[in-house]
């Protein structure tokens, strides 16, 4: 069991993070102090919270590029409510976020299940209609910190046992969906249709519907996202989290979930997610420059996937060996 | 070597063709876990018709392959007039002047006429751009040739199948093959079509070309060909002139093979009706299907390939929908509108394909059985490990799976094993009616006994079995009562006592009863 795991790509890449941090630990070694490393995470979380969701996605096949225009409009929309009214509960307002990301995301999902539309252009589309009804919605106009009012922007920030609430729910969101992928058979859904569609069909899964729940819970998790990255960072516009959607594909894919579906695991997310919440806060402190730090996101990611590449084709060799000594 | 022509016979035979073109001498060819041909033999003369002729899976298709390049032998010698030749890529045997026309026209639908005629060999213009004033004038003496009234601007996808056929045969002429190989090119033609290509097939004999053709149909065999050579498990079984043999000779050749030492049924007690169809019918595939299926009883569908058997199970099983009819279990009629029903229903299906229907790569074993069945091992929402172990452990073991662990994943398993976890899977499910398209095809012989086994096994435990099968031994083997399909209707019924290959096969293709 242990022996496997280590052999496995979460080990793997748990190790380049761990190497990563050696590394920059030996020129900085503020780099490791406990605070630094929580704030690492903690900036992290929400690129966590997110890859998770787009995980569901890629593991039936699909994608969602929409899940970060799909966060600027479900930020927007309880920021503005916020804005207008102060005195809404937060909670509310936390329950709102995911309610309208998660009917966005179930447009995403009726356009794939019920037209049959390839994933990659309606959340292409959706995309750029989210990102317009942002505009729509603010007149273009901002939400500052100034017009939030103090418990919006306290939560996320609160404090227990050492580690702020944004971490705190990335790590709910971490167990939930360990469970969820791991003991229900929603989850076993999810591979097998990503894994074998037309098997899946033979099996009595609905593919249509199945690809329609990722979508759905792939947005609701970006809804939530939407109210945690607004409250974090105190202002809401309409271009907040541009081109955030490919660091939520770079952190799965990073993380060992195939593009093709039907591959992948929680830990692998999470870990891709760290992986470039690693990078990304750890090039700044060597002095690297922003464009250096792009191209190093960029390698992470190829490296990755020739890495993936490579245990597939292992896996086939695999067969063949096998199937010659059988016969 | 083999039982196949000698040039001393041909020379006799064909005097228009003295030497053959093409000679396959001791060609073997292994995939994992399967011999598909065996030290075969084939010999193809010009101005020549042979017909190639064999059950499904017999070798005929990897056959055409390693003509065509896409497969290398593992052994044997290629000769083309008179020169050892070797093809390690489909251009290369295409350059050497062998062509195929398949079942389903490989052309290009959204390019014109000329353009899929003369793709890759397109007449050049000055600064080596295509020529089209010259291809389209070239195109249309080519289809002029072959006797078909087409533009050759027009687009592809526009014309029909017959048409397409023509273009392929034209596309042929125009690379100056000397080999043309037809597989099936009659299947999806109608009666006229079929005319005007046999009329083309003696144009080109006339020209010189040897032509391979593959066909089910003994009528058009003995109205076009003028040899014949026989495979039969990958191996060459006989080989002549169609003139020296008959209709009976050639089905003989094709099925001869003792039956009951390789399929071990068992008799087992046939109980009530389980199962009925009646009615049933399909806008495009099949119609007015009715059939019964008793307890214990395993009921064989035969018929060739693109009969609607598998269209049909399809139906039963809710991924299509019939347009007319009714399904009863247990004697209440059943509407079932999706596989999810089907299997609530008691009713599942073991696909053809195991890579694409069966397996799902990536999922272990354990879960690869379970799923169907997620809702046995399921407490208050959450899936209970343990639980799908046992349940996948029981129905495994019950096949003798040899697998190293449970938690592997499916894919690292031979393609026999494969089908035991499948089969598994469906067993777990505990279903009343059990549909297995093709059950062994493609895997190896141990294997196919297990299998074998197990189906009389299962009927003897009450469950019934519907199993759709081309191979003719395995069908007389198995199945208690025979339904043979032609064309999306059943056109006989028969039981297991008295009944033969010839018969089978007759039925099947739609000889008339014995002539002699």
């Amino acid at each position: 069991m242990i022996s496997r795991f280590l052999k496995s790509r979460e080990a793997l890449l748990a190790g380049a993070i761990v190497l990563l941090t050696v590394l920059i630990a030996i020129r900085f070694p503020a780099f490791v102090s406990a605070a630094n490393l929580v704030r690492v995470f903690n900036d992290t979380s929400i690129l966590i919270i997110l890859a998770l969701g787009q995980m569901m996605v890629i593991l039936t096949r699909c994608i969602d590029l929409s899940m970060a225009a799909n966060l600027a409009l479900s930020g927007m929309v309880v920021a503005m409510l916020n804005a207008a009214i102060p005195g809404i509960p937060v909670p509310a307002l936390i329950a709102l976020a995911i309610a309208v990301g998660a009917i966005l995301g179930a447009f995403n999902g009726i356009f794939v299940w019920k037209l049959d539309i390839p994933p990659i252009v309606v959340t292409l589309g959706t995309l750029t209609i989210f990102r317009g009804l942002v505009f729509v919605l603010s007149g273009g106009a901002w939400v500052n910190a100034h017009q939030m009012s103090d418990a919006f922007k306290a939560f996320p920030r609160a404090v227990f046992f050492g580690l702020p609430v944004l971490s705190w729910v990335a790590i709910f969101i971490v167990v939930l969906m360990t469970v969820l992928i791991g003991r229900t058979a929603l989850g076993r859904a999810f591979y097998a249709v990503g894994g074998n569609p037309t098997a899946a069909v033979y099996t009595g899964i609905d593919v249509g519907r199945t690809r329609f729940v990722a979508f759905t819970l792939a947005g609701a998790l970006a809804g939530l996202s939407g109210y945690l990255w607004i409250s974090r960072y105190a202002v809401a516009y309409v271009d907040i989290a541009g081109g955030f959607e490919l660091d939520i594909i770079a952190a799965c894919v990073i993380g060992g979930i195939s593009i093709a579906g039907g591959i992948g695991s929680v830990g692998g997310a999470v870990l891709g997610a760290l992986f470039f919440g690693v990078i990304k806060n750890a090039l700044p402190v060597v002095n690297i420059s922003p464009f250096w730090q792009l191209a190093i996101s960029g390698a992470a990611i190829i490296v990755a996937v020739a890495f993936n590449a490579r245990a597939e084709r292992r896996r086939g060799r695999i067969i063949l060996r096998q199937s010659e000594a059988a016969s | 070597m083999l039982n196949s022509a000698s040039p001393a016979i041909a020379q006799h035979a064909s005097p228009s063709a003295t030497q053959p073109l093409l000679t396959l001498d001791g060609v073997s060819k292994s995939f994992p876990g399967v011999r598909a041909l065996s030290e075969v033999a084939l010999d193809l003369y010009p101005g020549t018709v042979t017909a190639l002729v064999g059950e499904n899976g017999a070798g005929k298709s990897t056959l055409v392959k390693i003509l065509t390049g896409i497969y290398q032998p593992d052994e044997g010698t290629i000769t083309l007039a008179g020169e050892p030749v070797s093809f390690s890529t489909a251009y290369d045997a295409a350059r050497a002047g062998i062509t195929a026309i398949h079942q389903e026209t490989v052309l290009f639908d959204e390019l014109s006429v000329a353009e899929n005629i003369y793709l890759g060999h397109a007449p050049r213009g000055p600064f080596g751009l295509i020529d089209w004033k010259r291809m389209n004038k070239d195109a249309a003496a080519l289809l002029r040739r072959v006797g078909a009234d087409i533009d050759p601007e027009a687009r592809l996808r526009g014309l029909g199948i017959a048409s397409k056929h023509l273009v392929a045969i034209a596309r042929a002429l125009s690379v100056e093959a000397r080999i043309v190989i037809m597989d099936e090119p009659t299947a999806a033609l109608s009666h006229k079509e079929i005319n005007e290509l046999y009329e083309l097939v003696e144009r080109l004999k006339a020209e010189g070309k040897a032509i391979l053709f593959i066909s089910h149909k003994f009528d058009e065999i003995f109205r076009i060909a003028d040899r014949y050579t026989v495979f039969r498990d990958g191996e060459c079984v006989g080989a002549g002139l169609i003139a020296d043999t008959s209709h009976d000779e050639l089905v003989h050749l094709m099925v001869g093979r003792s039956v009951d030492k390789i399929f071990p049924k068992t008799e087992a007690e046939i109980g009530e009706k389980v199962f009925t169809v009646s009615g049933y019918s399909h806008p495009t595939e099949f119609a007015d299907i009715g059939f019964e299926l008793r307890r214990g009883e395993i009921l064989g569908f035969y018929g060739l390939v693109g009969a609607g058997r598998s269209e049909l199970m399809q139906a039963l099983f809710g991924i299509t929908r019939p347009s007319r009819g009714a399904v009863r279990i247990d004697g209440e009629v059943a509407v079932i509108r999706s596989p999810a029903e089907a299997i609530r229903r008691g009713i599942v299906y073991v696909p053809e394909e195991r890579g694409s229907q069966g397996a799902i790569a990536g999922l272990p074993i354990f879960q690869n059985v379970t799923l169907p069945s997620l809702g046995k091992t399921t407490r208050a929402g959450f899936l209970k490990l343990a639980e799908e172990f046992r349940l996948a452990r029981e129905y495994t073991s019950r096949l003798e799976l040899r697998a190293a662990a449970l938690d592997r994943d499916i894919a690292t398993l031979s393609g026999g094993n494969q089908q035991k976890v499948v089969i598994a899977k469906w067993l777990a499910t505990k279903p009343k009616v059990i549909i297995l398209d093709e059950p062994t095809k493609g895997i190896d012989i141990g294997s196919k006994a297990a299998v074998h086994e197990f189906m009389s096994e299962l009927a003897s435990e009450g469950l019934s079995i519907i199993m759709v099968s081309s191979e003719i031994p395995e069908v007389l083997g198995m199945a208690d009562r025979v339904i043979v399909m032609r064309e999306g209707r059943i056109v006989g019924e028969f039981a297991r006592e008295g009944l033969d290959a010839e018969t089978l096969v007759r039925a099947a293709a739609g000889i008339d009863k014995v002539q002699s």
